[in-house]
């Protein structure tokens, strides 16, 4: 079998810059000033803040030691997937970083920003298009945002059907955000389990809709990554009702060109740009959580809205039934560029294709680690799978135990202690872009592990060490938060 | 993890299958979360506590208890107002895994319907329910 990517090497101490910085040490110089020098009101000055003084090669040498202390996409094998960042490819930020684009300013107006604005409209189209929506608003700032937008626009729509309803049902198998972005909107989450497999049954949804209910809410592929196949019936149990189906498609990179959720019964859906379309996320980046919906969500959607009349494009505010605006401007532009250029240079082939090899990758490494790890639902999965450390207990190690150890055979762990539905969780999402060869360490890297969970357990336990910091004390620190630098 | 026989579980207390404990004393009802919790749990790093006053149905949620791993709701075993809190456990969230049946209680429940409290399980049927 091949090496393991993880080694050790020289890693650099830094401090912070304050503590580098000294007086007078600068690392740019400004162009001399062209115009006169003209003191400033007192009432709009104070004293300067104080900010660390540098040169340019100590602030690329603390930036470069530091991402050298970090696992990243770039550096390794990432299995948490698509829900922290899937590899962005650089021509979409080649693309992002064009100055027609980048310096793009969102008060130019309509007739200067063409460019801009057939870029959105264009991107609301492509989005449809792959998900199977009449429309689609780009505004939301991320998916939880996108959630909060579609839950607003469900409780718009009962509102003008002149009777609001109380609840909305959210099964335990969808994300976490559900609930918080519905009750946002006033309603009662009702829960209900998923059954024996890991998805929903029909009769369960029925025994709890009824007219008082809003809807549901349904991740798709769901939190364990398996597909909800009898979406098609529950979204007319709930529509028998009166009920909207409510879409988190953040899950969508598993299903691009395969199935198309508007197809199928829901009626209100949000994209993850960052999850499906590759653009960057995590770190409090920015995010993008569009939201596309059917031809009765339509008047709801959030103003402006972009029109394209002859081959121009304009903002439209004007729209009586909308939610309004829930962002400033128009929404996160750069990351829409990002999206924008990974679908024109997937095609619509290579996007159907990578939603293929985030199965078949995922599917790979449930069947390779089965019985290496306890797989609590042995079904076809899709972009994801689900084992837990039910088999590495008996030893007294933990899923955090061989998560922190796989540092040290370079991979980064995998989503740990979620989805909540099994106990630890250990969740692998290799996504599209692993090849063979590297998933085949990582299958290796896992094995190994649980090897080294029966005969030295205590290794484990004190894991990682070849990484910067060890383990550290995750109670210390959710205890005694130290909040300032 | 512990295995079942070597839970602490007294035999003066009443449990709930969401494995809550709760004590009846002089009218009022002591409550917090069982050995199986805590221990489940692991180690705990934040409860979030009611106000004194608040009044909640049976089953309500009235806080929850977050650990390393997860977040866990606390559900009210009886109806009933909120007399005291464990004002301790805010800077010593530890207390709960340390001493769950002494200093780590969570609230104290003026009941409404005391019947609620005689309903709830002895050890012995809380023992047969973690069986299954």
């Amino acid at each position: 079998m091949n090496r393991h990517p993880g080694t050790s090497g020289l890693i650099f101490n830094e401090p912070n810059l304050w503590e580098k910085s000294r007086r007078g040490r600068c690392a740019i110089s400004l162009p001399k000033a062209d115009v006169d020098r003209v003191e400033l009101d007192q009432n709009l000055t104070e004293e300067a803040p104080e900010l660390p003084q540098l040169s340019e090669l100590d602030v690329v040498r603390h930036y470069t030691r530091l991402s050298q202390w970090n696992f990243g996409v770039d550096s390794g094998m990432y299995p948490l997937g698509s829900c922290t960042m899937k590899y962005n490819p650089k021509t979409n930020e080649v693309q992002a970083a064009r100055q027609g684009f980048a310096a793009a300013h969102p008060l130019a107006g309509d007739e200067y920003s063409q460019g801009a604005l057939k870029l959105m409209y264009n991107l609301e189209q492509y989005l449809g298009s792959i998900t199977g929506f009449d429309a689609v608003t780009l505004q939301p700032a991320a998916g939880a945002h996108g959630e909060l937008a579609g839950m607003l626009m469900i409780h718009a729509f009962h509102a003008k059907k002149g009777k609001q309803r109380s609840k909305i049902i959210i099964p335990d198998t969808a994300h976490g955000t559900n609930p918080a972005s519905a009750s946002l909107c006033g309603y009662e989450s009702i829960n209900i389990k998923s059954g024996k497999n890991g998805i929903l049954e029909p009769e369960d949804v029925a025994a709890v809709m009824d007219e008082d209910t809003a809807g549901i809410m349904v991740t798709n592929p769901n939190t364990l990554g398996l597909f909800e196949s009898n979406i098609k019936e529950i979204a007319d149990i709930v529509h028998s009702k009166g009920g909207l189906v409510y879409g988190d498609g953040a899950n969508m990179n598993a299903i691009m060109g395969i199935v198309k959720p508007g197809e199928i019964g829901i009626d209100v859906l949000h994209l993850n740009l960052h999850k499906t379309f590759s653009t960057p996320h995590g770190g409090g980046g920015p995010g993008s959580g569009p939201v596309a919906v059917g031809k009765i969500l339509e008047p709801f959607l959030p103003v402006p809205r972009i029109v394209k009349e002859l081959d121009s494009y304009r903002f439209v505010v004007n729209r009586p039934d909308t939610i309004g605006r829930i962002h400033t401007f128009y929404g996160h532009f750069s990351i829409m560029v990002r999206a924008y250029s990974y679908i024109l240079s997937m095609g619509a082939k290579g996007l159907t294709d990578a939603s293929k090899l985030a199965v078949l990758n995922a599917n790979y490494i449930k069947e390779s680690l089965k019985g290496t790890l306890n797989l609590p639902y042995d079904m076809p999965c899709m972009h994801e799978c689900v084992f837990n450390d039910a088999i590495q207990k008996e030893n007294h190690i933990t899923t955090m135990d061989m998560a922190k150890r796989l540092l040290d055979y370079g991979f980064h762990p995998p989503t740990v202690y979620f989805p909540l539905v099994i106990e630890g969780s250990f969740m692998v999402e290799p996504t599209e872009t692993e090849s063979k060869e590297d998933i085949d360490q990582f299958i290796d890297a896992v094995k190994a592990i649980a090897k080294e969970a029966k005969q030295d357990p205590e290794t484990l336990k004190n894991a990682p060490f070849l990484t910067k910091v060890t383990r550290l004390d995750e109670v210390a620190a959710a205890r005694k938060p130290c909040l300032r630098g | 993890m512990k295995e079942i026989n070597d839970l602490n579980l007294p035999e003066d207390l009443k449990y709930t299958k969401d494995h809550e404990w709760a004590k009846l004393s002089d009218g009022v009802i002591t409550i917090g979360i069982n050995d199986y919790a805590q221990d489940q749990l692991g180690e705990i790093v934040f409860v979030e506590l009611p106000e004194t006053g608040d009044t909640f149905e049976k089953d309500d949620e009235f806080g929850s208890v977050e650990s390393v791993k997860a977040v866990s709701e606390i559900y009210m075993p009886v109806a009933g107002e909120i007399t005291e809190i464990n004002e301790g456990l805010e800077d010593a969230p530890e207390l709960v895994n340390e001493s769950c049946y002494d200093d780590g209680w969570i609230i104290k429940v003026k009941p409404d319907d005391m019947s609620q409290f005689e309903a709830l399980l002895d050890k012995g049927a809380y023992i047969d329910m973690l069986k299954g």
